[in-house]
């Protein structure tokens, strides 16, 4: 019991100190722009009403579950054939190299020409900025499949879909799920990125139309807002990772034991 | 009448980067149904690139094996192989049960005979109580018995062993050997054993094939003519043993230095 309460100590005391630094700070601040953390926190609770999380939180938060399971689904496909393959991955990786290389914001325009400025494009801009480092991660962690194992499937005539989901997915599921952390907060810079150039809602929508209307509290709630959902986004990742990853995590902590 | 496998004329050459390494240069032996035989071999003899030509995992350059005369083009469904790498050749993402099942699971049986299957192969060598663990969870030697298990609950006819406990302590190592003799006199499976270890080839073996240096050609063959039932300390102690390992090692030695004694059969030493 003493040990679980010092633990949590521990994980709140910097994000306490952290608060009361800004609330300190800001306090008898007068400066427009940098508002005093006590007048944020008052505006709060009446910016963000039941409506309004229905309104803007929720399709913020659909569009990126949509772009990034698109993202996913697209970049473990591409990538366990691009790795499975010398042939097509020496043919794949410089252009591969090209398109990561562009950042995903600047595709906003072109893909609103091609996309117009509904959920598609939204969509869209967040799965193609998602889908790199899912495809690079399972590229390598599709490539990095133990010889041993492989010729261990082989000589025990394990082939095609059972060799897929049972040897090569799950062998590269710790990179694939590196990928895929990744991939989560490029999805939510992409977001708001997408909802700040032609939108009708959203989250970045929202900050955007507080900012240019001089409201300055409630736009700071808004990043308030985005700085939660993203942590909280990264909680369930977390809970999902540690179900999936049960067994490297254990993996590694036995051969830390005996090298 | 077949021989259960066999290896003729078998021939393996490297060829990369300009060099051209003769592995395995000639090699004819055959295995019968129900046998122990052990390969041993100087180190870097090329056993392992005969087991895997064996598993149907390489094409030899020439020559052929046969498993119950028909040609292994790819790993045959009759051949079960042991790894020496334990901790890589089990899949550290499944439970020691689903390791042992997921085998089986190729092969058209209902879910309940292959829970029988891999129940059975634990309990024979002795972790039935382990169907739950992670292999990691597990010691070396566990985890290589584990790998025997689930060779076992493939039901092969031919089971391969590549120098399975080279990797394992000394002690692990006689437990080992003395489950391999047990598991094949219990179930009458056919086992090839390689081994670079002579000592091992000796007291496991009904049969030891002597393999030559790189490039290899069969040495020797020999019959051991030690009593069904072995145990470390008496079997290792008997005089006829010392004689066996004394002649299967001076065998080696010239093989190392090339005097090669090429297609002797069978023979016992006197």
């Amino acid at each position: 019991m003493r040990r679980v309460l010092l633990r949590a100590a521990f994980v709140i005391a910097l994000p306490v100190l952290l608060v009361a630094g800004w609330w300190v700070t800001s306090d008898d601040s007068t400066d427009v722009y940098w508002p005093p953390l006590r007048t944020i926190l008052e505006t709060f609770p009446d910016v963000w009403t039941g409506e309004r999380l229905k309104d803007d939180v929720l399709p913020s938060v659909l569009r990126l579950t949509g772009g990034y399971a698109l993202a996913a689904v697209v970049g473990v496909a591409l990538g366990t054939v691009i790795g499975s393959y010398r042939r097509v991955r020496a043919v794949c990786e410089p252009v591969l190299e090209f398109l990561r290389a562009v950042p995903p914001p600047v595709l906003v325009p072109v893909i609103m020409l091609f996309a117009g400025i509904g959920d598609t494009m939204k969509v869209t801009v967040i799965a193609s900025g998602c889908v790199w480092p899912i495809l690079l991660n399972t590229v390598e962690g599709v490539r990095a499949v133990d010889p041993v194992m492989t010729e261990t499937a082989r000589s025990y005539g394990i082939t095609g879909t059972t060799r897929l989901r049972s040897l090569v997915l799950r062998s590269a599921s710790p990179q694939i799920f590196a990928g895929l952390r990744q991939a989560l907060s490029i999805g939510i810079i992409l977001m708001v990125i997408s909802e700040m150039f032609a939108a009708s809602n959203g989250l970045g929508f929202t900050i955007v139309q507080f900012q240019r209307g001089f409201a300055i509290p409630d736009m700071w709630t808004g990043i308030l807002v985005l700085g939660l959902l993203g942590f909280l986004l990264s909680v369930v990742f977390q809970l999902v990772e540690r179900r999936v990853l049960g067994w490297y995590h254990g993996l590694r902590a036995s051969s830390r034991r005996s090298p | 009448m077949h021989a259960l496998l066999d290896v003729s004329g078998l021939q393996k050459v490297y060829e990369g980067s300009g060099r051209r390494v003769e592995a395995v240069r000639d090699l004819t032996f055959t295995v019968d149904t129900g046998e122990l035989v052990c390969l041993v071999g100087p180190s870097g003899c090329g056993k392992t690139t005969l087991l895997k030509c064996m598993g149907g995992l390489l094409t030899p350059t020439s020559g052929e094996v046969l498993l119950e005369g028909r040609k292994v083009n790819g790993p045959p469904p009759g051949m079960a192989l042991v790894f020496q790498e334990y901790g890589r050749s089990l899949f550290p993402w499944m439970r020691v049960g689903e390791n042992v099942e997921l085998p089986l699971k190729q092969k058209n049986m209902s879910r309940t005979q292959r829970r029988e299957l891999v129940r059975d192969a634990l309990e024979s060598v002795g972790l039935a109580d382990a169907a739950g663990a992670y292999p990691w969870q597990l010691s070396g030697g566990m985890q290589q018995r584990v790998a025997i298990a689930r060779a076992l609950a493939y039901e092969p006819q031919v089971l391969l062993m590549d120098e399975p406990f080279a990797a394992v302590d000394a002690q692990t190592r006689a437990d080992l050997e003395d489950l391999v003799r047990g598991l094949w006199r219990e179930r009458g499976i056919t086992i090839l054993f390689v081994t670079h270890d002579i000592d091992e080839a000796v007291y496991l073996g009904e049969r030891v094939i002597v393999l030559s240096a790189s490039p290899t050609v069969v040495q020797e063959q020999l019959k051991v003519d030690l009593p069904d039932e072995r145990d470390q300390l008496h079997t290792r102690v008997a005089p006829r043993f010392a004689e066996l390992r004394t002649h299967v090692y001076e065998q080696i030695q010239a093989a190392k230095r090339g005097e090669a004694e090429p297609g002797s059969p069978a023979r016992s030493v006197t």
